[in-house]
């Protein structure tokens, strides 16, 4: 990225950010894995939105993904299997001055704690989520998860699992509330990073399900994807994604879709082959959690005890003088 | 109003109520239980509640515990669907339910003959029963009601039949839901209660509503005092001696709830649940005021974890459920325990285990409170032992979680939540209330987790705070919070988790003995046995035996000093509402009887052969079943 001089030396004035200011650790996951291509392109959507690093909160569950927040250097919490969403949503409830993302996996998100994904996507809180989608248990050594395609071997299904697999995008179009479903492939990092962006930015639960590799345990899975640009197909629209023309060039499979459109969304949703990347559906309006919740008052101690006495004078009684409350003697007498 | 060819024409029985003869004498008590008992829906429980707020405006002392059925409507007339209040009057401070009742006030005989198997009511006690039954057109239900009459009369209960339904007919259509004023103005005429407080009480319990509703209210409390002062041929008196001071009416449940609003805490996190869910209710209505969330979560494990997030990000939060939803949090409360995240968790206990006995009450819970969710995850667990207690003690637990970065296990039970009793209207202090949000920058070379090597304490890094990024983690964490798997990190951060316990155990006061600093027999409570205990060691002692006990309100750490004042006492037992095998069972001997859980406590921690006694009747003991205890004990030693 190029910019002009004196926009550096205003920028430097203001905050400013390295790619390794976000950066945290040395990555433990195999190489090829997926998520190290969405780990940078979140690194650098945190300089590039220049996401102060003690005002960011990465909250994730378990399994290969969910290590994610341990490579940031922002606020992390690396939390139990399944429960992610309904922690970042505490953070967010608690503090709703903080960037909050969740990075969950297939298993976490859509096994174990596929409740609070269904409910998360309803209380739409102002929260960015990352599906790290592998299609398979990494972390306990290849066993097929619910987005696992049908008759994938693994070692609790060594002669291929026998269900369909759960469609995430299809889930979570299907939920009252939903505001913003993109798809994204690890292996295109520039439209990778346009959606990751474009969920920042959206103001309520975004939901990002991103196909990843797993060369570990499903090395092929990917492959007919990501040899045969033909096979993705890119959705484009001014109000979506605007593909650049170098993509446009390797990616001729394209569509206009206009993500304000939900049936359309869950139609797109529904196929595989060609797999579709870009915003399925962005829905501004959906009012968020947290503004419903939230008074906005500040809590002084003032505040609090005013609160305090008037329900203490609820159920106080003070000897025999009468309470709160009509008088009921004048009632009684004209009985 | 009422005339005895009325009276006549609707209970022809042998036995029914009749105008007293002159003036009535007037009995004095010290203290009395009434209970109020109707169908599901027939307003027993107002009429119940509404008693004894009239009782402590008096100045009386009040213990009041709700009947509840565990369906929502019960067949009418059944004898399992009670639905009603029992209420403990006194001269003095009442301090718990009570024994047997003495007074009933029921609205069909079914209702009644559930109190009577389980043993509830006083033999020959004074029985008020509605007596239009006796005419119903079902020919069984009426036989059945003059069969249960004739029982209860047989077996020397002095039944009155009250034609309630009918008297009340005269002032308003649905005289079915109007009787339970009918039934407050008699008993307020029964036990010499300020006829013009009953009417403020409506007045205040309706002040929502309609002004027409209160005067039809105020109509039927006033037929019934009537009624009862010209039909009925007796009339108590309790003198009331408490100083009439502001006082707070309110159930356990409420008072959490107070005090969750009194603590400063913002966020409440729950999933319905019987019986804590009223906490909530109630909460629901009243913490908005203060800025405050509940968050009614998808299920129990979101609730606890939604609690962990908001307190991870520096607002205390708490989640409030029973024994299952208890059961459920388990794993996300090993996480706040591992990440060091202060957490308030309340359990309202409940009759277990599994789905249990969701609307009785028992003290089945404090070992998985104790040593619940896997590994080493030490937790401070409190029980609340009053009603006034529940309110102090969450201010308390607030507190300590945020001190010592823990989570604090707050136990309750059936029986403090729906249960009244007045206690001191509160002096707001603003040390109840949760500091601010601390976002200052953390020094440079601080590490997340600088355990004191003394304390095991460490400052608290909470997101906004510069310099501070970490990331948390379930997983075995060195001082950075980073993953670390070698053996002496592992043993670090256990052990500092650890001594924050006993850092807290320095800090508490060894509870006072109730009775002998020294004697025959001590027994140890804890939780809601508190007023049945001291009340039965107080009579006890009262008859010259050298009985004391011991309530402990925070059972792990147990505070210094338990030790040495058991040693001062020939024996120890605790008694407790939850399981211990019966030393006469046949198979049951020294090396296999399970002990209750506080006897099982003491044993391991101080070597000291604590016996115990329990119950799980799902009823609150009662003070005369301990003192039937208390001399067993004693008899057998001598």
């Amino acid at each position: 990225m190029t910019t002009a001089a004196t926009e550096c030396m205003l920028r430097m004035y203001e905050e400013h950010y390295e790619l390794e200011d976000y950066q945290s650790g040395v990555p433990r996951w195999c190489s090829g894995c997926g998520d190290n291509a969405i780990l940078a392109a979140v690194q650098r959507l945190c300089r590039d939105e220049k996401l102060r690093p003690e005002k960011t909160v990465f909250v994730s569950g378990i399994g290969c993904s969910s290590r994610f927040p341990h490579y940031m250097k922002t606020y992390g919490f690396h939390g139990i299997h399944g429960r992610a969403l309904p922690i970042a949503e505490g953070v967010k409830m608690a503090r709703p001055d903080l960037h909050v993302f969740v990075n969950t996996g297939d298993g976490d998100c859509c096994s174990i704690g596929a409740a609070h994904w269904i409910h998360a996507i309803r209380y739409n809180m102002n929260i960015t989520v990352f599906l790290h989608d592998n299609q398979i248990y990494g972390l306990t050594k290849m066993q097929a998860s619910p987005t696992s395609p049908r008759g994938t071997k693994s070692n609790t299904t060594p002669r291929g699992s026998y269900l369909e697999a759960l469609q995430p995008l299809n889930v979570t179009l299907g939920v009252q509330n939903v505001s913003f479903v993109a798809q994204a492939v690890d292996w295109i990092p520039e439209v990778l990073y346009d959606i990751v962006k474009a969920a920042y930015h959206h103001k309520g639960l975004s939901f990002v399900r991103i196909v990843q590799r797993c060369p570990e345990w499903l090395p092929h899975q990917n492959e007919p994807w990501m040899h045969d640009p033909q096979k993705i197909l890119l959705l484009n629209h001014e109000q979506g994604l605007r593909i650049s023309p170098a993509m446009a060039k390797i990616y001729k499979n394209q569509l206009q879709h206009d993500p304000s459109n939900i049936d359309r969304a869950r139609e797109i949703a529904s196929q595989s082959d060609p797999m579709p990347v870009g915003i399925l559906y962005r829905n501004p309006e959906v009012p968020c959690y947290e503004d419903l919740r939230r008074s906005g008052k500040l809590r002084t101690n003032e505040y609090i005890k005013a609160g305090l006495e008037a329900e203490f004078d609820k159920f106080t009684i003070d000897g025999r003088k009468p309470t709160r409350g009509k008088p009921a003697e004048s009632l009684a007498r004209s009985v | 109003m009422n005339d005895t060819s009325t009276l006549k024409s609707v209970t022809p029985a042998p036995k029914q109520a009749r105008p007293p003869a002159g003036k009535k004498t007037v009995t004095t008590l010290t203290e009395s239980v009434i209970e109020v008992i109707s169908d599901s829906g027939e307003g027993a429980q107002r009429c119940g509640q509404s008693l004894g707020s009239i009782a402590a405006k008096m100045g009386n002392g009040v213990w009041t515990v709700e009947i509840i059925p565990a369906e929502i409507r019960p067949p009418a007339r059944s004898v399992a669907g009670a639905s009603g209040n029992r209420i403990r009057l006194g001269s003095r401070r009442v301090t718990n339910g009570g024994n047997e009742t003495d007074l009933v006030v029921a609205f069909n005989e079914q209702v009644l003959l559930g109190r009577v198997r389980t043993g509830e009511l006083k033999p020959g006690c004074i029985i008020l029963l509605e007596g239009i039954w006796r005419e119903n057109a079902d020919a069984r239900i009426a036989s059945s009601y003059v069969q249960t009459y004739d029982r209860l009369v047989a077996e020397g209960y002095k039944v009155y039949e009250v034609p309630m339904e009918r008297e009340c007919r005269a002032f308003v259509a649905d005289a079915q839901r109007g009787k339970n004023m009918f039934a407050l103005g008699m008993i307020c005429n029964l036990y010499s209660l300020d006829l013009q407080l009953a009417r403020d009480q409506i007045a205040l319990t309706f002040s929502k509503k309609d002004p027409s509703i209160i005067k039809s209210n105020v109509v039927l409390l006033d037929a019934g005092y009537q009624w009862a002062e010209n039909h009925l041929d007796f009339k108590f008196r309790i003198p009331a001696e408490l100083a009439v001071e502001p006082q707070i009416v309110i159930n356990g449940n409420t008072a959490l709830a107070l005090g969750i609003l009194a603590s400063g805490m913002e966020v409440c996190a729950m999933y319905p649940i019987t019986p804590a869910t009223s906490a909530s209710h109630y909460l629901s209505d009243a913490f908005e005021k203060v800025g405050g969330v509940v968050h009614q979560a998808e299920d129990e494990i979101a609730a606890c974890s939604f609690a962990i997030g908001a307190s991870y990000a520096g607002k205390c939060a708490v989640t409030i459920t029973s024994g299952p939803g208890y059961s459920l949090k388990q794993e996300a409360i090993g996480l706040a325990v591992m990440a060091e995240i202060p957490l308030v968790v309340v359990n309202v206990q409940r009759g277990g285990p599994s789905t249990g006995q969701p609307t009785k009450t028992e003290q089945g819970d404090l070992m998985a409170a104790i040593f619940g969710s896997h590994g080493d995850a030490p937790k401070v667990v409190m029980a609340v032992d009053t009603i006034e207690d529940c309110f102090y003690s969450i201010i308390t637990a607030r507190k300590i979680a945020e001190t010592f970065n823990m989570v604090v296990v707050v136990l309750s039970d059936t029986s403090l939540a729906s249960s009244q009793q007045p206690f001191p209207r509160p002096t707001f202090s603003p040390d109840w209330l949760a500091p601010p949000v601390d976002q200052s920058a953390i020094p440079a070379g601080l590490k997340p987790y600088d355990w004191d090597p003394v304390t095991g304490l460490a400052r608290r890094f909470i997101p906004g705070q510069p310099n501070g990024m970490h990331t948390v983690t379930g997983l075995a964490h060195d001082r950075a919070s980073h993953v670390a798997y070698d053996p002496e990190s592992n043993e670090e951060s256990i052990r500092a988790r650890s001594l924050k316990l006993a850092a807290l155990q320095k800090t508490l006061k060894t509870p006072p003995v109730f009775g002998g600093e020294s004697g025959d027999l001590l027994v140890v409570g804890w939780g809601s046995t508190r007023g049945a205990i001291e009340e039965a060691v107080e009579l006890m002692r009262a008859e010259g035996s050298k009985v004391s006990s011991l309530h402990l309100r925070f059972l792990q750490p147990l505070p210094s000093g338990i030790k040495e004042i058991m040693q001062r006492f020939k024996q120890v037992m605790t008694i407790e509402s939850n399981w211990s095998d019966r030393p006469e069972d046949e198979i049951i001997d020294e090396t296999n009887r399970r002990y209750s859980a506080v006897a099982m406590l003491l044993r391991s921690r101080y070597l000291i052969d604590v016996d115990c006694w329990s119950e799980v009747r799902g009823q609150p003991i009662k003070p005369d079943t301990i003192r039937r205890v208390m001399r067993e004990k004693l008899r057998k030693k001598s």
